[in-house]
């Protein structure tokens, strides 16, 4: 899409504006609707818009495949460690509580964000290696083809 | 309703990909009127966005047009209208939308509005469901998004360095 300028101009405005929504609908959503899910997805699409209007080559410039492979298991591991540290405190399985004991409802806070930090790596990494599993299957088409 | 049938019509299966984006994004707005502003979040980002833009890839990778059906529709359109009858019959025993008798509202919701700002502390009681009282739910549903991304992984990218591995031992 080399000559598309307004797209890319318009692109290149709004990958600073979405990712900055994501990280405020991660770390906002105790607050307010939204989450680690929705964040996730929309973080992605800040990376699949680039690689959509750029190309393919550039977006894994910035978040080459491996790197994103391994991010789909840092997600599942912290939130799945957060219960292991609650469980070697002495307490059930995915007790947040265990994170502050003196003051379980600041424990409960911390725990809650963490957790959705991780759902957020997760969603974010799986639905770009899904683009990337597509995307790079394909050449790039021409607008005619469509 | 309208977007559901042109979806339906259209042979181009390119305007199938964007009116069903459009359909999710008019879900969305009728959960909102719901209230349920998380589902909609959810419906609006994963329904109009990532899924509309994974169709076009599939796309992409496939024929753009739909090919002209080979058997008549009588069979399965009965099948969908007894289903869509039977459907519509079970619901008439369903509760009326906001009885606060019905039984999703009289066992667990009200422990959840009555514990959760002394226990959690968090305003969006949505969350603190979601990651602290059902914290296993979620793990499990992220472990699922996870195995979703490892399979698309070893279906789609795997394939490429067989084939390549192949031409190696036959060369």
């Amino acid at each position: 899409m080399r000559h598309h300028l307004i797209l890319r101009v318009v692109t290149k405005l709004l990958i600073g504006v979405i990712m900055l929504f994501a990280l405020y609908v991660q770390f906002h959503g105790d607050y307010s609707p939204g989450g680690g899910f929705q964040a996730g997805v929309i973080m992605s699409v800040a990376f699949i818009i680039y690689s959509v209007v750029f190309s393919l080559a550039d977006a894994q410039k910035v978040l080459p495949p491996w790197f994103v492979h391994k991010l789909m298991a840092v997600g599942l591991l912290l939130y799945a460690l957060t219960g292991v540290y609650s469980m070697f405190a002495g307490y059930n399985y995915l007790d947040y509580d265990a994170i502050n004991p003196e003051h379980p409802v600041s424990g409960q806070h911390n725990g809650i964000i963490l957790i959705e930090l991780g759902v957020g790596i997760t969603v974010t990494a799986v639905m770009v290696t899904i683009f990337y599993a597509f995307a790079s299957r394909t050449p790039p088409m021409d607008d005619e083809a469509w | 309703m309208l977007t559901a049938l042109a979806v339906v019509r259209a042979q181009s299966l390119f305007a199938t990909a964007m009116l069903s984006g459009a359909f999710s994004l008019l879900s969305a707005l009728l959960f909102v009127t719901l209230d349920a502003v998380d589902v909609a979040f959810t419906e609006a980002a994963v329904g109009a966005g990532i899924s509309t833009v994974l169709m076009l890839g599939t796309l992409a990778l496939t024929a753009r047009f739909e090919r002209p059906a080979t058997h008549s529709p009588v069979i399965p359109l009965f099948v969908v209208f007894v289903t869509g009858a039977a459907l519509i019959y079970g619901t008439l025993d369903m509760p009326n939308f906001g009885d606060p008798n019905a039984p999703a509202q009289v066992h667990l919701a009200p422990d959840f509005i009555q514990n959760s700002p002394h226990e959690i502390d968090v305003p969006n009681i949505v969350t603190a469901i979601l990651a602290s009282y059902r914290g296993f739910d979620t793990l499990g549903e992220v472990a699922v998004v996870f195995t979703a991304g490892v399979g698309v992984l070893l279906l789609l990218s795997g394939l490429r360095h067989r084939r390549r591995r192949q031409g190696k031992e036959d060369s």
